[in-house]
């Protein structure tokens, strides 16, 4: 589904601030994988993202979803096969908008935007079903602006928003690292079980260690711009914490262990 | 009085559709886009031009609303394209705008004087005077534009443009274009306030090109006042007080006039109920901070 080929990016390059954020990155994923990433800050986890998205040109390297070649095109023109979440609930969104019009915006991810009716009636039934299906109340205040809702309300909107449609992959980056621990740990569930239910390949960026290990079937964890760790399946789903701190300090990522990190143990 | 009255409608029935230019750019994209006072000239330069040069009145309007749009699509390319901010993009094709006005016009300005306009026709054909059928014409042109740029902004394009506004990273992760909704916005914006010059200079039988300067800053006048006294938070309202905000303004501005303040200090006075208005969510923060220190105070 993902294959990634050394991927190279450099911010400010050719100037003192010059920092390489992804270091000739190789990475596959197979469809329905649903891969959690961690590291430190500026491991590269959300340049990775990002270079995905479209939000940077990469400098070197292919990036191709579904064998479709992404990495030359524009971040809107890659938004038809991607569904993505943002760490900032207010990125998602469009406040001044209703939650019905955010999500007409979002069902037509993908299609020609003409000049037909921006949303049918036929398409609110369709929502009210699914803003029922996150269990927030949503679905009885579809005309009310986004910009009313709670960051976690938000961020559940986004998620929906990510996965109409059926993208190729979802992207989700540390969607929950702004929002209490309740509401983070509902969000999360939710992102599962929608990942489970239309089987999307995922790849979820997390601060939170708990979350990477309990989540998805693969687990990467970078550092310095590259791939450190890169463990899947039965393997993963034995892994402790313990296990992981211990992995982390054998491969020599002593900045991973920051406040955050061990804080969300 | 009446007459004072009647000019002030007439007038500001005329300027509706430049507020409705003004509130596209401003408030849907969020953008104050200085294009505005060149393209509001350029629409007058362009239906003088073409009515002193023997042609028809409605082709002249047609070709003004034209290059009002290539007005906006030029500040839209330098904005998205050549990444010059809004509001130097804005000043630089109105600088622009200044040279190529001067160019159509060839002259500092144009009379009208018994040439045929657009509402020569409604005037004989209603038997009124110049006035009411500027009233006339202005109410049909204002409400028509309203309702079509309310159908416009529930369409999939008009709703990507209010999205862009609120928030580009999400329009984009949507699949959108932003650089193409804010050219068009851009677009629609100046080829609605290229159409008010055009009727403008028609209104007042002649074209200048000094009658831009200033008229961004009347633009926002009428678009804040539209909103204090009737802006309602359905759209259409909303759209609807544009074209009574700039009525009101022309109104307060003829009232002034009477009551005996210079037209020399039109201007300033403009700039400074602007200024004041924009202010006023600072105003209202401050009080509030007063009046809890306050009660802190009185609490101790």
């Amino acid at each position: 589904m993902l294959d990634i080929r050394n991927v190279t990016k450099i911010f400010n390059a050719g100037t003192v601030n010059e920092r390489k954020a992804l270091d000739n990155i190789s990475l596959s994923m197979s469809d329905g994988d649903f891969v959690t990433v961690i590291g430190g800050n500026g491991a590269g986890k959300s340049t990775l993202l990002n270079c995905i998205a479209g939000v940077y040109p990469v400098d070197e390297g292919t990036i191709m979803v579904d064998n479709i070649k992404l990495d030359r095109l524009p971040e809107y023109k890659r938004a038809k096969y991607l569904g993505r979440v943002f760490q900032d609930p207010m990125m998602g969104t469009a406040a001044d908008m209703g939650i019905q019009e955010n999500l007409a915006l979002a069902w037509r991810r993908g299609n020609r935007r003409t000049l037909r009716w921006g949303i049918m009636d036929k398409e609110k039934e369709l929502y009210r079903k699914l803003l029922a299906s996150l269990d927030l109340g949503l679905e009885d205040r579809m005309a009310a602006k986004v910009g009313l809702l709670s960051g976690g309300q938000r961020q559940a909107l986004t998620l929906l928003m990510a996965t109409l449609n059926a993208p190729k992959m979802l992207l989700l980056d540390e969607h929950t690292a702004a929002l209490d621990p309740k509401t983070a740990r509902k969000v999360l569930e939710l992102s599962d079980q929608f990942i489970k239910k239309e089987k999307l390949t995922t790849m979820m960026v997390t601060h939170n260690m708990r979350a990477a290990l309990q989540y998805g079937n693969r687990l990467i964890m970078m550092n310095e711009g590259t791939i450190l760790l890169d463990i899947s399946g039965e393997e993963k789903a034995k892994l402790r914490i313990d296990d992981l701190l211990r992995l982390f300090e054998k491969a020599g990522a002593d900045e991973f262990m920051n406040d955050r990190m061990l804080l969300s143990k | 009085m009446e007459q004072v009255l009647l000019g002030a409608v007439s007038q500001g029935l005329l300027w509706a559709m430049m507020t409705l230019g003004v509130y596209i750019t401003y408030r849907v994209l969020g953008i104050a886009d200085m294009t505005a006072e060149g393209s509001l000239t350029m629409g007058a330069a362009v239906a003088a031009g073409t009515i002193s040069g023997g042609g028809s009145a409605y082709v002249g309007v047609a070709i003004a609303v034209l290059a009002g749009a290539l007005a906006g699509m030029m500040t839209g390319l330098l904005h998205t394209k050549l990444r010059i901010p809004a509001l130097l993009s804005g000043i630089l094709t109105m600088i622009a705008l200044y040279s190529i006005n001067l160019r159509i016009m060839g002259a500092a300005n144009i009379s009208l004087l018994r040439k045929i306009t657009v509402f020569a026709p409604v005037q004989e054909l209603m038997g009124t005077s110049k006035t009411l059928s500027v009233i006339l014409l202005g109410a049909v042109c204002s409400i028509l534009l309203v309702t079509v740029l309310y159908w416009f902004f529930g369409t999939e394009i008009g709703s990507a443009i209010r999205a862009t506004g609120t928030n580009p990273h999400m329009v984009r992760a949507q699949g959108i274009n932003t650089d193409t909704t804010i050219i068009l916005g851009l677009m629609i914006s100046n080829a609605l306030i290229s159409f008010s010059g055009s009727l403008i200079s028609q209104a007042q039988n002649f074209a200048d090109l000094q009658m831009g300067t200033g008229a961004i800053v009347i633009g926002l006048a009428s678009l804040i006042i539209g909103e204090v006294l009737f802006g309602q938070r359905h759209f259409y309202t909303r759209l609807l007080s544009m074209a009574l905000g700039a009525i009101t303004y022309r109104i307060i501005i003829a009232l002034v006039l009477k009551m005996g303040m210079p037209s020399d200090d039109l201007k300033l006075f403009t700039a400074i109920t602007v200024a004041l208005a924009l202010s006023l969510p600072r105003f209202r923060e401050l009080g509030r901070t007063l009046k809890k220190s306050l009660r802190r105070e009185g609490a101790r």
